[in-house]
């Protein structure tokens, strides 16, 4: 059965303060069980948040890089649950005044392109971590994580299919690193994801219930669960169940959502206004300075290099969702000079062995100078594209070597010296008479069997183009 | 004279002098405690071989500082006079700690409370009931019963408390001692274990208001830790007592008084206008309309913040645990419903029910917005005087148990307390009378606008001074 | 005052109450609650809430690393610990 579909996403992104949103145990992955704690974020009796201006400033920054408006009044509420990973039995969060509200991601649909909106952003602080898996009996609790400042990015249910959502998380990324405010490295727990899923039978239809999606962990895994939930909610429908408004677990390995047991009852969670913190305004004036401070936002940059350098949207795309990406086509275009052949380079065998290997640019030995000298190599006809590509490139990439050199050490340079040709060509046009026949009578195509011939007399290093030239030219003296 | 009958101001003189040294204090404390503490209770731990003490020259140098059970001492068990808090180190100095430690000061004991100071009386802390040094048939007051009965007995030169909704004025009041609750902000919280965070203040009990101005002195001011701290300047208190009020201009609110119609406060109120109009005060009455809601918000406040504050104390990672629950709901529920006392559950429950969904709206935020009008009506007064008078309590002491069985009647026992809390102003407690009845002390209030406790050390000490109500009661000799 | 459901107030509370609490407190509770009803006869019209009583604002803590806890030492006096853990018994689903 074809149902329409209604997603919206709560993004939960971590933000890159260097120490926690209400103390100052500096953020760090990877350290120690309880290593990065303190007090403050124990939840010890006594105990007071202090708020982390860095924290703030990086939430402004987004909420203006997404287009939104900053709150006139901005205040943390107390969200009260009972969780071995919430020290204090309540998350500080905001409620009624987040940090700011609106603002729009545009994403390209197959019907173009389309403005997804945002309902709002607030500041609050992470859990910590609960380890199930080691016995039957007992959890443990490791608090490094509880009080890392998160921005929760709610999106308004304008999304209509998995792969909108999944354009939307990688638009919203893009800007989110662009802005550095946030690395987004899921595989850290930078960036974390709950899906909003509803589907209907027809437009006129009133939006479905909605089922709340958790765990999702890469974009992949929303991609994956979206799907299995529309599926799974429109065999629901067709069978004539209703369906109910519940919170399901996405299960990665078994690629499938449950229903969470909760036997708790319905979450109430008494939100009031947080009396250890005191209520928060911004400066216009320091809106207006954080909007002057903000890089080119990937959108822009896109348009622009369509416009500048007239590459096609799709390129001009994958070259502008990473800041580093985009400001190594500029250098290395500005030493070549031909935007398509430096744009080719870089979406073709660099992001290959980016992809392959699941580095960043800045992880390899790469330079914009080093790339533009492997790229002139194969410019001015020293060697083929093929053997740069896949020969010099590569070495480059790993050991930063010279790509000349590379060349020389690897025999691959290629021949151009006239004299050197002019002997094989004269060779090939004496033992092949048939086919020079042949081509005099008019079938050009009979070339590159010459061609070929000195390709293979030179052992393959005679540059192709050069050779057909001077082939073609002997040819008509003759 | 023993050390211990010395008053803060007059111990750290006799040290800088050499007269006295600070061990010389101690003891005297230690065998005062041994001597007097069996029947009363004030305290429920002492030991001068864990006194804390830094070599400083400040104004306390030398001189012992009782500390209620709700402020962290670092290495020290706190505990809030609850169960649930039985084996909680703290590894960290409550801010005022740090103050005092800075000024030279000892701590070295912990006085008792009502359990996480949600109480009038000092009865329900986990401990057992501190007892009334004027009448040990008595209750001290609450919840700071500790620190007011200590002061008072001698068994402490200076303590400090918290005041919520009145726990360090009212067991003031029913001591005969002096209570101080500063402006919200003036003194940090951090370090004091949250009962209303939006009410809570800590503040000094001592034997005059000398003293008083002395301690505030000291552990008054701006910390970075708590956002709620004001960052405003800490002027010399002493300074503020030159024994004159001539011209200071003292409002007499009605709505107070009206309430106030025993024997008892009449005889007060008559008493202290007198005085005051004796020293040359001006005596005017203003009108504080909505204060006649303040317990009914306060009830709604105070219940919802510390239902939220108290979530911290669930088994996890510090305090006590029901060993036995196999589940972590029934490890939660259990270890909540063995460690925390009726008072504490009852308040928990109200709390819980005020900010519960469907109900947010028709108290939460009702409370909060009656809370402006309460505020405003302070503003209003204080742009014609100066100084607000009350009776502190509305009776002396009562008997223990008394008051047990009906929380509502308890809860009133704060009713000239409360207000100053909801609108964070200063308020100072000193004794002011005694009670026709059996001869117990009874406290007079003055409220100042915030952060002009000045007036108050100014007002308060030249009363004390036309009265000698402290020597009658023995605090100074 | 409507009769309230104490039981599921005290499980929000995460407090177990015995029936016998349960019914001592549902009297005291439905009185304070009625006493503070009155607040129903007050005109608050256009007032807005005070949650707290001083007029601060902005205040913030610069974004310096502190030094963390001896976590080891702490947990020496935790209910219950297992190695540089907290422990704690597993969720299990209660029937309700």
């Amino acid at each position: 059965m074809s149902v329409l579909t209604t997603i919206g996403l709560e993004v939960h992104v971590q933000l890159g303060s260097k120490t926690k949103i209400f103390c100052g145990c500096e953020v760090k992955f990877g350290s120690k069980p309880n290593g990065q704690v303190c007090p403050v974020c124990l939840g010890l009796p006594g105990v007071l948040p202090v708020l982390n201006r860095e924290v703030f400033r990086l939430g402004l920054r987004a909420v203006l890089a997404l287009g939104g408006e900053p709150s006139t009044l901005i205040q943390f509420d107390r969200k009260n649950y009972f969780y071995p990973d919430l020290p204090k039995g309540y998350q500080i969060s905001q409620y009624d005044h987040p940090l700011g509200r609106g603002g729009q991601i545009e994403i390209e649909t197959p019907a173009g392109a389309k403005k997804i909106r945002l309902n709002r952003l607030h500041l609050e602080e992470d859990a910590g971590k609960l380890l199930h898996d080691q016995s039957p009996e007992w959890s443990l609790v490791d608090l490094n994580r509880a009080g890392t400042p998160l921005a929760e990015i709610v999106s308004e249910p304008d999304l209509e299919s998995s792969d909108e959502a999944y354009a939307y998380l990688t638009a919203l990324k893009a800007v989110l690193r662009a802005i550095g405010v946030s690395e987004c490295d899921m595989e850290k727990g930078q960036l974390r994801c709950d899906a909003n899923v509803s589907v209907r039978k027809a437009k006129a239809d009133p939006l479905g219930k909605r089922v709340e999606i958790k765990n999702l962990n890469s974009f992949k895994a929303v991609k994956a669960a979206i799907d299995h939930e529309v599926e799974r909610q429109s065999a629901a429908l067709e069978k004539g169940e209703t369906i109910t408004q519940e919170t399901r677990l996405w299960d990665d390995e078994r690629e499938k959502t449950f229903a969470m047991r909760s036997k708790e009852e319905a979450h109430d969670y008494r939100y009031f206004p947080e009396p250890d913190l005191v209520p928060f305004s911004i400066d216009p004036s320091e809106i207006e300075r954080e909007r002057a401070a903000l890089p080119e936002l990937p959108k822009a940059k896109k348009e622009r290099f369509i416009a500048k350098y007239g590459l096609s949207a799709y390129d001009s795309g994958l070259l502008t969702q990473e800041t580093r990406i985009s400001e190594f086509f500029e250098e290395t275009n500005r030493l070549i000079g031909n935007p398509k052949t430096t744009a080719n380079w870089i979406t073709g065998p660099v992001f290959a062995y980016l992809g392959a290997r699941n580095l960043s640019i800045e992880e390899t030995r790469l330079t914009p100078a080093l790339l533009a000298g492997t790229a002139g190599l194969v410019q001015k006809g020293s060697v083929s594209l093929q053997a740069a590509r896949e020969k010099i490139l590569p070495d480059v990439l790993e050991q930063g070597l010279d790509p000349a050199s590379v060349m020389k050490e690897k025999g691959l340079e290629q021949v151009s010296d006239d004299s050197a040709l002019e002997g094989w060509i004269a060779e090939a046009i004496a033992g092949n008479p048939k086919v020079v026949a042949e081509f005099k009578g008019g079938k050009d195509g009979a070339v590159m069997f010459l061609v070929g011939q000195v390709m293979k007399k030179s052992g393959g290093k005679a540059n192709p183009g050069k050779v057909q030239e001077m082939m073609r030219k002997t040819l008509a003296g003759s | 004279m023993k050390p211990n009958e010395l008053t803060a101001f007059r111990l750290a003189e006799a040290i800088r002098k050499n007269e006295l040294k600070p061990e010389d204090a101690l003891s005297s404390l230690e065998a005062e405690i041994a001597a007097k503490d069996g029947t009363i209770r004030a305290y429920v731990a002492f030991d001068p071989r864990r006194k804390k003490s830094r070599p400083a020259s400040g104004p306390l140098a030398g001189v012992p500082v009782a500390l209620k059970d709700n402020i962290c001492v670092e290495g020290e068990e706190t505990t809030c006079g609850s169960k649930i808090l039985k084996g909680f180190v703290s590894p960290y100095n409550a801010t005022v700690v740090e103050k005092l430690l800075d000024a030279g000061a000892v701590i070295f004991g912990r006085t008792n409370q009502d359990e996480f100071a949600f109480g009038s009386s000092c009865e329900t802390s986990c401990y057992g009931p501190t007892r009334n040094p004027r009448d040990p048939e008595r209750v001290p007051g609450g919840s700071s019963g500790g620190s007011a009965a200590s002061v008072a007995n001698h068994t402490a030169i200076a303590a400090l408390g918290s005041d919520t909704g009145g726990s360090i004025r009212q067991p003031a009041s029913f001591c005969g001692v002096v209570g101080l609750k500063p402006t919200y902000g003036r003194v940090s919280r951090y370090g004091l274990i949250a009962f209303a965070s939006s009410l809570d203040q800590i503040g000094p009990f001592t034997k005059d208001v000398r003293d008083a101005a002395l301690l505030l002195g000291v552990i008054a001011g701006h910390d970075a830790k708590d956002s709620t701290s004001a960052d405003v300047p800490v002027p010399d208190y002493l300074a503020a007592l030159k024994g004159d009020v001539a011209g200071l201009r003292i409002g007499i609110p009605t709505e107070y008084w009206e309430k106030a119609a025993s024997a008892d406060l009449l005889a007060l109120k008559d008493g202290a206008i007198r005085t005051f109009e004796k020293l040359g005060a001006t005596v005017q009455p203003v009108s504080l309309p909505h204060t006649r809601y303040a317990v009914n918000v306060y009830y709604i406040v105070a219940p919802s913040e510390a239902s939220s504050n108290l979530a911290r104390f669930d088994g996890v990672r510090f305090g006590f645990r029901d060993g036995a629950a196999r589940s972590l709901l029934s490890m939660y529920e259990n270890s909540r419903g063995q460690g925390f006392g009726a008072e504490v559950k009852r308040r928990i429950i109200l709390g819980t029910y005020s900010l519960s969904s469907g109900y947010y709206d028709a108290y939460y935020l009702r409370a909060m917005k009656v809370r402006t009008l309460i505020k405003r009506d302070f503003d209003e007064a204080f742009k014609k005087v100066d100084v607000i008078l009350t009776p502190t309590a509305p009776s002396a002491a009562f008997k223990l148990g008394q008051k047990t069985k009906d929380p509502l009647e308890m809860y009133l026992s704060d009713i000239f307390t409360i207000s100053a809390n909801l609108a964070g102003l200063p308020a100072i407690s000193v004794p002011g009378g005694e009670s026709a009845d059996n001869g117990l002390p009874l406290g007079l209030q003055l409220l100042a606008k915030p952060f002009d406790e000045a007036a108050l050390f100014r007002a308060a000490h030249a009363f004390e001074c036309a009265t000698d109500f402290h020597k009658k009661w023995g605090n100074v000799r | 005052m409507s009769s309230i459901d104490l039981r599921h107030i005290a499980r929000l509370s995460r407090l177990h109450l015995s029936d016998e609490e349960l019914n001592y407190f549902e009297g005291q509770v439905a009185q304070i609650l009625s006493f503070v009803e009155k607040l129903k006869d007050v005109d608050v019209e256009g007032v807005g809430p005070t949650s707290h009583p001083l007029s601060l604002s902005n205040v913030f803590r610069e974004d310096a690393p502190k030094p963390s806890l001896a976590i080891e030492e702490f947990l020496r006096t935790a209910p219950k610990a297992k190695g540089r853990f907290f422990e704690v018994p597993k969720i299990i689903e209660d029937k309700s």
